[in-house]
């Protein structure tokens, strides 16, 4: 078994006294698709706020390629190849569709305020580079046809879209989804797994936080199960399935 | 007619003032949502270090005047000077005073913000002393006269340079990667990290620009009235934080827009009503539109927010 990409080590997150995660290792394999699932209040997204640097962890490693990330500002954990989405979407509302996609990339191209007045070659290539891999990432999500759209004016499971194809824009090698199918319906849910398993096939580890276990089952390889912070089960989705302590966590004891 | 038109001249001229330093505030707070109320000080300080880097270039209040390519190239040096070092002022006040506050109660850095102001105004009241101190006017000014209206060079200055200053930071918000770092930091600042975007490097450039804005401001300022005084930047801080709710604090254009209307109010209400009415008008256009249309003229319709 090769060194995972993504290694959680021993992590503790505690908001006074709360211990809001405990002592959780957890490691995702490059390639993979891993599922965190547990209870409402188990900690997930702290884990992804944590990994991203929005918290500090009291205790424990966060490694990236063998390389901790722990201390590190969250456009640093995103420099070094970690995106996400977030639970209640937060795109750039005031933007076009295309703009957000391409906004995080453009803070990041050599053009000066110079370049940029002059319309020099240099900055006509960057600017055109990154709006042509907006547009190809945009209609890898299906959304094409909305690019100039407002964000705002999208509905609900395009925003979903437009979060994820946001994220993907800097080429990162991890990709955390926080309830990436919240409020959607049976048809988007399905075409939401197909989107991940094309993520996963673009050579990108995704690692998300899902509540619609039929989705987690589908396409997770690895699920990892949290209740009050600490893991309580992990393994491949049929031994989740079946262990009786996530049939405890989730339906009470003599369920 | 023509009265009403020279009014509406000075107007404009002592508007783009205004709406010069409506931007530092409108800008601040669409990105940390905080009334900076030390800014107006900042804008007082442009006017001082212009004195200070005047004097150091030989040139005094004795009404010398310099003419030519000469006295355009100090005045550009001078105003140049002034931006950075007030740019510079802006990042520091936002490094010590609020960054910390960043995520306090909204009211923490408010009261530091006027913890701030008091502290500029005492060190300028130490530096230069307590009463009114003379501007240079070291620029010739001549005067342009268009039926019965009169414009001299120094409120075509203050037009010039306050709508020049406007259209180069509409077009680096909206064209330049550190523009749009800006913009997406105040739609979303989290979210913007997360992006990869370096959120406390953007705020500083914010202050900074909003700050070197003040500076700008505190040299035409200093043209146009000839005197400065280390209380100034109090009123006009004021009367400019009151153009940038009025055009819709957080929103660029509409700081612009409310600046020049609060300049034509001023002066359409001194020479229509009295000069010892516009504090009134000006601060009743306040608390009504505070009342009645928080969100400002053009408010959040337009997604300028930056």
């Amino acid at each position: 078994m090769s060194a995972p990409l993504l290694a959680i080590e021993g992590l503790t997150k505690r908001f006074g006294g709360l211990t809001a995660v405990k002592e959780l290792t957890m490691h995702v394999e490059a390639g993979s698709i891993s599922s965190l699932i547990g209870p409402n209040g188990a900690g997930k997204s702290t884990v992804f706020n944590v990994i991203t640097g929005i918290y500090v962890p009291t205790a424990g490693d966060i490694k990236l390629g063998g390389a901790s990330i722990v201390g590190r500002k969250p456009h640093q954990v995103a420099a070094a190849g970690i995106m996400r989405t977030f639970q209640n979407i937060r795109l750039f509302a005031f933007m076009t569709v295309l703009e957000n996609v391409m906004v995080g990339e453009q803070t990041r191209m050599h053009a000066t305020p110079l370049d940029s007045a002059l319309r020099t070659p240099r900055a006509q290539r960057e600017e055109r580079a990154v709006s042509e891999r907006a547009l190809e990432l945009l209609d890898f999500v299906g959304l094409s046809a909305q690019s100039e759209q407002w964000a705002r004016n999208l509905p609900y499971g395009m925003q979903r879209r437009l979060e994820i194809a946001r994220a993907l824009a800097p080429n990162p090698r991890v990709l955390l989804l926080d309830e990436p199918a919240a409020g959607a319906n049976p048809v988007e849910k399905r075409e939401l797994m197909a989107l991940v398993r094309a993520i996963r096939d673009r050579g990108v580890t995704v690692v998300l936080i899902e509540h619609d276990m039929k989705l987690v089952m589908g396409i997770s390889d690895r699920v990892t199960v949290l209740d009050y912070g600490e893991k309580i089960s992990e393994g491949d989705p049929q031994s989740v399935r079946r262990d009786p302590r996530v049939i405890e966590a989730y339906l009470g004891k003599g369920a | 007619m023509a009265i009403f038109l020279q009014q509406l001249i000075n107007g404009i001229a002592q508007g783009g003032m205004y709406a010069l330093i409506a931007l530092g505030y409108t800008m601040v707070y669409g990105i940390v949502e905080l009334i900076n109320f030390a800014h107006g000080d900042v804008f007082t300080l442009g006017s001082f270090l212009c004195i200070a880097i005047l004097a150091l270039l030989g040139v005094s209040a004795s009404g010398q005047i310099i003419a030519g390519w000469q006295g355009a190239l100090i005045a550009l040096l001078v105003v140049v000077l002034a931006a950075l070092l007030c740019g510079v002022i802006g990042v520091l006040i936002e490094r010590f005073a609020y960054r910390r506050l960043r995520n306090a109660p909204r009211l923490a850095p408010l009261i530091t913000a006027i913890g701030v102001s008091f502290l500029l105004q005492g060190v300028m009241r130490n530096w230069k002393g307590p009463s009114e101190i003379s501007f240079p006017q070291f620029l010739p000014n001549p005067t342009f006269a268009f039926g019965g209206v009169h414009i001299d060079l120094r409120e075509l200055l203050v037009v010039i340079v306050s709508i020049l200053m406007m259209v180069a930071l509409q077009f680096f918000i909206y064209n330049t990667k550190l523009g749009k770092a800006m913009r997406a930091s105040a739609q979303d600042r989290d979210a913007a990290s997360l992006m990869g975007i370096n959120v406390n490097t953007t705020i500083a450039w914010t202050f900074f620009i909003g700050s070197a804005l003040a500076g700008v401001a505190g040299f035409i300022s200093g043209m146009y009235f000839g005197t400065t005084m280390f209380t100034n930047g109090y009123q006009a801080g004021l009367k400019a934080f009151t153009a940038a709710v009025l055009g819709g604090i957080g929103n660029i254009a509409g700081a612009m827009l409310g600046g020049f209307l609060i300049g034509i109010v001023e002066a359409m209400t001194a020479q229509y009503i009295s000069d010892q009415w516009t504090n009134v008008v000006v601060f009743s256009i306040l608390v009504l539109i505070l009342v009645l249309r928080p969100s400002g003229l053009l408010g959040e319709q337009l997604p300028e927010k930056v």
